[in-house]
């Protein structure tokens, strides 16, 4: 099977959703995030991000319009992955066993076989020292790469992320960033993220959705070449574009 | 690794140089009250006379130690069992949570020594009888504890689970099961020295018509003959019993079930 074939293009047609006390957090958008892309949505606190990631995930139910995926990941468990804010690893479990979870959870392959592709993807990213420690004895960005392995485990044909790095420091953040890419510069999964950071959006995401109020605002194409590393962040172009993103998050 | 040893071996001959300590200023107050105020033996005995009762009453105190220790050790397993089966059906059906709970609470909040005289009419005066007063006693602290345990997911982790199409079960088996690890030794750490208070009180009614030996027997036969050196030492026996209940909880809960209950507090 060809890597292309892994991944899916989502279509997210007139999506809203109203939560109770007649609260419209997402209000009717349309937004095409294809194949093998990286999309960014970026917006003031309370503006709908993560419920419109969360609709994308399954994890909300939309009160009007629809979400789908093409092609569809019906059949193919795992199809859809979500890191969250925190890295919500399970306690009681190793690292590598939280890596496992997943295929646990959809009972893919043998008990060995599971073990064997939860040890390479801790490899991939970088923490097959780690493999026996509990979450407890890990820090914070080790444990934030663990959910990224957990999540990638499955080899999904779309990965979401929630503010990934929201709760580490600049230079973690950065690293995990660069890490992303890495990753996505292998597998090419259509990645959703949600993120406050305007210069992460600029650096890892090919198009940044801007919204207010439960809404798209605006959507900007990201002029800058790829492939991408730590070094396009003294760019004139990169300034730039951070410019025009950080206009349009202020509704000029 | 060694140092952190070292360290908690140090706080521990601490811990034991201070409770030692404390012990020593307490009989030592007691020996000067009853030096001072020139009590007598069947009011105040001094801790000398407690000591001198024991050791001249040793085999009765060893055995009725040892009945009520296996009473309480029964009874605890007993609400073990009964309690975290009724927490798992609490965490799967709100409807029965509702309907049920308040009858747990009843069961907590009516005293025992009401209920054990009806239990020996049912029951007998039997160590069944004990065992069933005990695990009622234990029960709501198990229940309470687990119930809590396997309903605070956090909802992450839920989605997590929801994502992967994991169904009742497999939440069930691989996240409700291993979260409550740590309340239920927390609710047993609790329920372990009410174990040992309700074979006790138990005992107060089943010793009364047979040859049942429990501590609350013996006691019972003491009073009678205002033996108050014997009954002082026999509640040192019982406080020693509910210590080491709690103890040996304590060790299954950080040596055995380290994984579930030490790191609990490390989810990230």
């Amino acid at each position: 099977m060809s890597e292309s074939a892994r991944v899916s293009a989502i279509h997210c047609k007139s999506l809203a959703i109203d939560f109770p006390g007649e609260i419209r957090a997402v209000d009717h958008v349309d937004l095409t995030v294809n194949a093998g892309e990286i999309v960014s949505l970026i917006g003031p606190s309370g503006c709908g991000k993560t419920t419109l990631l969360r609709l994308m995930a399954g994890l909300e139910i939309p009160t009007d319009g629809s979400v789908s995926l093409d092609p569809p990941v019906v059949g193919h468990a795992g199809g859809i992955a979500f890191v969250f804010q925190q890295p919500s690893l399970l306690p009681w479990r190793t690292t590598l066993e939280n890596v496992v979870l997943p295929l646990d959870l959809i009972g893919r392959g043998s008990r060995q076989s599971r073990r064997e592709l939860a040890s390479k993807m801790l490899e991939t990213v970088g923490l097959e020292h780690a493999a026996t420690r509990f979450p407890s004895e890990l820090s914070g960005g080790m444990k934030m790469r663990v959910s990224i392995a957990r999540a990638l485990v499955t080899d999904p044909h779309v990965l979401l992320l929630d503010e990934p790095f929201a709760a580490l420091d600049d230079m973690l953040r950065n690293q995990l960033g660069q890490l992303l890419l890495e990753l996505w510069e292998k597998r090419r999964f259509t990645v959703v993220m949600v993120t406050h950071n305007i210069a992460e959006s600029v650096l890892l995401s090919q198009r940044i959705a801007v919204m207010r109020e439960g809404t798209l605002a605006k959507i900007l194409e990201n002029p800058l070449p790829q492939p991408r590393n730590e070094q396009l962040r003294t760019t004139i172009e990169f300034g730039e574009f951070y410019g025009h993103v950080s206009h349009a998050l202020r509704g000029d | 690794m060694a140092a952190t040893n070292s360290l908690r071996l140090r706080e521990i001959l601490v811990s034991i140089v201070l409770v030692a300590t404390v012990a020593g200023v307490v009989l030592g107050i007691w020996e000067l009250i009853v030096w001072k105020f020139e009590l007598p033996k069947a009011l105040l005995p001094t801790p000398k006379q407690c000591w001198d009762a024991a050791v001249l009453e040793k085999l009765p105190l060893f055995r009725a130690t040892l009945s009520t220790g296996f009473a309480a050790i029964a009874g605890l397993l007993v609400s073990v069992v009964i309690g975290y089966s009724m927490a798992v059906i609490f965490s799967q059906s709100r409807g029965l949570r509702l309907a049920l709970f308040p009858y747990v609470i009843l069961l907590q909040t009516v005293p025992i020594v009401a209920i054990a005289p009806l239990l020996i009419i049912w029951s007998g005066y039997t160590f069944r009888t004990v065992v069933i007063v005990t695990a009622i006693v234990c029960l709501f602290p198990i229940v309470n504890s687990v119930t809590g345990g396997l309903l605070s997911t956090k909802q992450d982790t839920n989605d997590l689970f929801r994502l992967y199409g994991a169904g009742r079960w497999k939440r069930l088996l691989h996240l409700q099961i291993p979260s409550s690890v740590n309340h239920l030794m927390l609710g047993i750490k609790t329920s372990s020295g009410l174990a040992v208070i309700g074979a006790i009180v138990a005992e107060f009614f089943v010793g009364n018509g047979t040859t049942y030996d429990g501590l609350g027997t013996l006691m019972t036969g003491w009073t009678a003959l205002v033996k108050t050196d014997a009954l002082v030492s026999a509640v040192f026996a019982s406080a020693l019993l509910g210590v080491l209940m709690f103890g040996s909880v304590h060790l299954i809960s950080t040596v055995c079930l380290r994984r579930w209950t030490q790191v609990a507090t490390g989810s990230g």
